[in-house]
């Protein structure tokens, strides 16, 4: 009797397991072919940047016979002759299938001004004869510079030639390696400022925001409905304007000749344009700007749902507005604050256009030093570590947005 | 606003009013550049400043050439067509496939929802120069890079987080029961989904769909690596523009933009009241 209900129930069971399987297989294949999507457009190129900022196989795919050689150097004097004619072999190969230019890029990175070196060594040995070349190649490259004479040269070629190195997240912090291979401040410091200053025109542009949207969205919460909507527009239309609309706006009010500056010499207050455009002023403006409907949208949709008689009851007992404000509404509001101050902290840290178009020298931020290195130095490794970095840190928000706030409360307009 | 409260003192007025000249004052700096810019794009003269002219409402300085200089430009009018053909290209990918996941995640038997949703919206939350830098690296290898395909498959992966939150939303007021009636009923999953899931989430689709299309057509950071000449897209094309002789040709495209973001906007309200009302919640 036993045994017919247990096997019974384990039939159940099973079937119970098999459906629930189904249910959940059905489920995950209406998932399947965007997750495929995304993993290939979007998930891929990631993952190759990453892998870009630590992996630079180009030294190694152009000089290997002499990396190879070059394994067995101690470091001290000067690699032994074999080496050095084998790399002027190498620099005669790369002159004439016009590789030696990359070659003096990469080269030029780990040992500043040894460009000119390899490009005019380069020119030099171009038209040697094969010959002569493997019989006293070592005497003819050292004849061409001082420099080749110099072991710094020689473990800078080596350092160069590693397929896989931290060097490039070193210069991201202005870090590099010594000629005894220790890591040491750089003397020129740049990327960490940088980073500093952008932390810090996103810490401007989020406290602009609150102090701004704060006092709108708090009047739009309490007005009457009708109204609020009819506001709501005059946040909407802005927030679905394309940011180069609002950039070229900006342009167009500051610049030179431009509505800003015509009112201020008409009005008599200055006696000739000022410069209100490309500076870190401009950027700033601007993208408050842009940014203060993402602040506004969260911390309305908070302060709608704040019963107004809280407040009244603590005015109407004596207590005054900013006492009442401070102790009642602010904690009320804190959700929708946090939220919209993350949200625009976050898109700030990460913002190109806007500082491209308007910041000139010194508004520039992080990701314009990263299209930098993409698109006039093509130091794409370094750029693949900066970009490494500025992706770490918006994780990090992202996180703390996703704990204290919640993506599910994300909603659009 | 209702009448101010007797026991308001000159304090509580100063402040009431205070709150009311502020927050006109920010609605004045949020509309203000943007409506700046429509009266200039109808300038005669090549300035970005009124002129005595317009001031004093002369018809002599306003004129419609810089719109003529947009209908005669090639380029300007291959980049209308090129941001049109992208944005539609990207916002069909993206609202086909972000519906389907939707409708996945939005199941109580889904798997691994958390890390797959999180996975979805990430394309929001990185920066568009770290998306761009990689896309970059990953698409040469692909022959992508400078072909529309490429520059499509891109703005498509952008617009998949508005898709995906927009329908969610849709779903939440969704009756789960509907989908299992059909099954019982012996409908396939497929055909339940066209035909009784669909007709109720339209409204989120449609302004899911329409999200991801402006999304394709403002974004600029993709086409500037991705992009070769042959795709230069109007927000491209209003980059270099900005960055190399600036003319009030780009103030009447801008003028143009705006109109057209408030069509958008216009529809996309109408498109939610419909959903709100489909769900009763109105």
């Amino acid at each position: 009797m036993s045994n017919r209900v247990s096997s019974l129930s384990s039939q159940d069971a099973a079937n119970a397991r098999r459906q629930m399987r189904r249910r959940r297989t059905q489920a995950f294949l209406f998932v399947v072919p965007l997750l495929v999507f995304i993993l290939f457009a979007f998930v891929a190129p990631i993952t190759t940047m990453l892998f870009r900022s630590v992996y630079n196989p180009t030294v190694a795919e152009l000089v290997p016979e002499t990396l190879a050689m070059l394994e067995d150097w101690e470091g001290e004097d000067l690699p032994d002759e074999a080496t050095i004619t084998q790399f002027a072999i190498d620099m005669k190969r790369m002159a004439n299938d016009r590789t030696s230019g990359r070659f003096a890029d990469e080269i030029n990175r780990a040992l500043p001004g040894m460009s000119s070196v390899v490009k005019s060594t380069a020119r030099g040995l171009r038209r040697a004869d094969d010959d002569e070349l493997a019989a006293n190649g070592a005497e003819m490259l050292l004849e061409k510079n001082d420099r080749w004479s110099n072991p710094a040269t020689w473990r800078a070629i080596r350092s160069a030639g590693q397929v896989y190195t931290s060097s490039y997240y070193l210069t991201a912090v202005d870090m590099e390696y010594d000629s005894e291979g220790d890591i040491v401040q750089r003397d020129t410091q740049i990327y960490k400022q940088l980073y500093t200053k952008t932390l810090k025109m996103a810490l401007i542009i989020t406290g602009l925001t609150m102090l701004l949207g704060y006092p709108l969205a708090f009047y739009m919460s309490q007005a009457s409905p009708a109204t609020a909507n009819f506001l709501m527009v005059f946040v909407l239309l802005p927030f679905w304007t394309s940011l180069l609309v609002r950039t070229t706006a900006w342009i167009a009010l500051l610049q030179a000749g431009g509505v800003v500056n015509s009112s201020l010499l008409w009005a008599g207050l200055i006696n000739e344009p000022i410069e209100l455009l490309y500076n870190e002023f401009s950027t700033i403006l601007a993208m408050t700007h842009i940014l203060l409907p993402f602040m506004v949208l969260p911390l309305y949709a908070v302060m709608r749902g704040i019963d107004a008689s809280f407040m009244r009851a603590a005015i109407s007992m004596g207590s005054n507005p900013i006492g009442a404000w401070y102790k009642i509404y602010l904690p009320m509001s804190l959700p929708g604050l946090s939220a919209g101050a993350l949200l625009v902290f976050i898109i700030s840290v990460g913002y190109y256009i806007t500082p491209a178009l308007v910041g000139g020298t010194d508004g520039q931020m992080i990701s314009n030093i990263i299209a930098f290195h993409m698109q006039v130095s093509n130091n794409w490794e370094l750029a693949a570590a900066l970009g490494s970095l500025l992706l770490i840190l918006i994780l990090v928000l992202y996180w703390l947005f996703d704990r204290f706030v919640g993506t599910d409360n994300l909603k659009l307009g | 606003m209702s009448p101010l409260p007797d026991y308001y003192t000159i304090w509580h007025k100063a402040g009431h009013y205070g709150l009311r000249i502020m927050a006109a004052l920010v609605l004045i700096f949020l509309m203000l550049p943007i409506l700046v810019i429509m009266p200039l794009s109808f300038n005669a003269e090549p300035f970005f400043t009124f002129t005595q002219g317009m001031l004093s409402l002369d018809p002599d300085a306003y004129s419609t050439r810089w719109y003529q200089e947009i209908v005669d430009d090639q380029k300007w009018r291959i980049a209308i067509r090129n941001s049109f053909l992208v944005g539609i290209a990207a916002a069909s990918i993206a609202t086909v496939l972000g519906t389907l996941a939707a409708v996945g995640l939005a199941s109580p038997w889904m798997p691994f929802k958390r890390v797959i949703t999180a996975l979805l919206l990430s394309p929001m939350i990185v920066p568009l120069i770290i998306i761009a830098a990689g896309m970059f690296f990953f698409y040469t290898q692909f022959n992508l890079v400078g072909t529309f395909t490429g520059l499509i498959i891109a703005h498509a992966a952008l617009g998949v987080p508005f898709v995906i939150i927009t329908v969610t939303a849709t779903l939440s007021g969704f009756d789960r029961s509907l989908f299992v009636a059909g099954l019982s009923l012996g409908a396939s999953p497929i055909k339940v989904f066209w035909d009784v899931v669909i007709p109720l989430i339209r409204p989120g689709v449609i302004s899911g769909g329409l999200f991801a299309f402006v999304t394709s057509f403002d974004e600029v950071v993709l086409v500037l690596f991705l992009a070769g000449p042959e795709q230069r897209t109007i927000p491209r094309q209003m980059f270099s523009g900005l960055r190399e002789q600036i003319n009030p040709t780009i103030l009447a495209v801008a003028t143009l933009l705006v109109v057209l973001s408030a069509t958008m906007l216009f529809v996309l309200e109408a498109l939610r009241r419909r959903s709100a009302r489909l769900r009763g919640q109105e």
